[in-house]
């Protein structure tokens, strides 16, 4: 191969003088972190409350958390990120629309919105999956003892199915991560986008991508890392959902 | 909200989206899964070997497909073929390799992964005393492979590798980075010329949505009718 290595490059300027080559990684790395954070928060929170639904007694919310997980899983990622970025704001009505078609985070918030409402689809399957996996027993135990529904979630069910389902939950975490890459397509700079645009302006193709392969295995190893110890203290033996 | 939209540029554009658009799209589905199955059965063999650096090299492939965005992948591959290329057939420059064809060989690499790992598990679904029967009737690895565990791992695993062909079949956009005519290719391509992003894009969405809900349905009741038989 007549490929010229130069993995000095990283130290070289980028042509819009912002810093060198490394710290426009980095800081593509700080986005794709944050991105990961908001976009989690936003998918936990919904896929917790539709995951919940599903495991009512009465017929409406199941439908209904039903429904919202085949619509958000059957959509690509990237249709998704699109309708957010370009479709929403046209449909809201006059000033608002035009308020957020100014924004100067944009891209940003779509791809938060569009990687959360995504990512909450599979959250809530999960979710579902711990409640229905606990034995009949403990919610018939609540409704004996006086609890409403609400206490038996809060108290009973909820507290034993967050920790049974704590390792499928962190792999859709690290999902999260690795779905944050088609944000670039909407004009995110995450990591993924700054590899492309150092490998535009430098040529150096394997060092841009290399260097980008290697921090998003570095962020999964210390996701899983972090993830064991907590998974340890957490996680009732015999109880865990596998991997 | 909809007196503005203008259902027939999707009427105009039905030729190019499916005639283009969407025979690339499932032909790259197609070819994808089944080379993919192909090699991630042998991946998902070369993993369960008592020989441990054949394991060892599965394992780490498996891992660092599973590890990194397919975005990112796309773009390495997409990079890197025509080095890999001029390498592979000792050519002085690099080959040209179009976005065609390397999203093809990135697809089916990437997700032989991810089959990998489904296949492990129907290998494993199939218990150890089929194998050990298979050795003493005097069949030697392959043909125990051949004729005991694969169709029974397979056959275990047919909902699991629809239910990945349908996710393949959606992450198959993502070809949209190399601006490839796939069918979100050939939608983004009318919705920018004729400045009409709000039908196309919803246009698609709903078109994805459509296949990829009755594919799961199909693959729903398949799983009941296989649970049945077991």
């Amino acid at each position: 191969m007549n490929y010229n290595w130069n993995w000095g490059i990283f130290w070289d300027q980028t042509p819009d003088a912002a810093g060198t080559y490394f710290t426009s990684l980095m800081s593509g790395l700080q986005v794709t972190v944050l991105l990961a954070l908001v976009a989690w928060v936003i998918a936990f929170i919904l896929g917790s409350v539709i995951g919940i639904m599903r495991t009512l007694p009465s017929r409406w919310p199941v439908a209904i958390g039903n429904a919202y997980i085949e619509l958000f899983r059957n959509i690509p990622l990237l249709v998704q990120l699109f309708i957010w970025f370009f479709v929403v704001p046209e449909l809201l009505p006059g000033e608002l629309g035009i308020w957020v078609k100014q924004l100067r985070n944009g891209p940003f918030i779509a791809a938060m919105l569009g990687i959360g409402f995504y990512m909450s689809s599979r959250v809530a399957g999960q979710v579902t999956a711990g409640i229905n996996a606990l034995p009949k027993g403990q919610r018939m135990a609540g409704t004996a003892i006086g609890l409403t529904t609400w206490q038996t979630y809060r108290y009973i069910l909820l507290p034993l199915a967050y920790r049974i389902i704590f390792p499928p939950l962190t792999s859709e975490f690290l999902n999260t991560i690795k779905n944050t890459a088609p944000a670039l397509t909407i004009g995110v700079l995450e990591l993924t986008a700054q590899a492309r645009s150092m490998q535009e302006f430098s040529f150096q193709v394997f060092e841009a991508f290399t260097a980008a392969a290697g921090m998003y295995l570095l962020l999964s190893a210390v996701v899983t890392i972090g993830m064991r110890l907590i998974e340890k203290r957490l996680v009732i033996p015999g109880f865990s959902m596998g991997k | 909200m909809f007196s503005t939209f203008d259902f027939d540029v999707i009427w105009r554009s039905l030729p190019y989206l499916f005639y283009q658009g969407m025979v690339f799209t499932l032909t790259l589905t197609v070819i994808a899964t089944v080379f993919g199955l192909i090699l991630g059965t042998f991946i998902a063999m070369m993993r369960l070997s008592s020989n441990a650096v054949l394991s060892g090299i599965a394992a780490s492939y498996v891992n660092l497909m599973r590890s990194l965005p397919l975005v990112l992948v796309i773009f390495l591959f997409y990079f890197l073929s025509p080095y890999i290329g001029q390498w592979i057939i000792g050519a002085d420059r690099p080959v040209q390799v179009g976005a065609y064809t390397s999203t093809i060989i990135t697809f089916t690499l990437f997700e032989a992964a991810y089959f990998a790992e489904i296949m492990r598990a129907g290998i494993q679904s199939v218990p150890r005393g089929q194998v050990s029967a298979g050795y003493a009737i005097g069949f030697n690895y392959r043909e125990v492979m051949r004729y005991v565990v694969l169709p029974q791992a397979f056959r275990n695993m047919l909902p699991v590798i629809f239910t990945q062909t349908i996710v393949l079949f959606q992450d198959t956009s993502l070809v949209y980075v190399l601006s490839i005519t796939d069918f979100l290719g050939a939608a983004s391509k009318v919705a920018q010329r004729d400045g009409r992003l709000t039908e196309m894009y919803l246009f698609a969405a709903v078109v994805y949505f459509v296949i990829s809900f009755t594919a799961s349905f199909f693959v729903k009741r398949l799983q009941k009718r296989i649970s049945i038989i077991r």
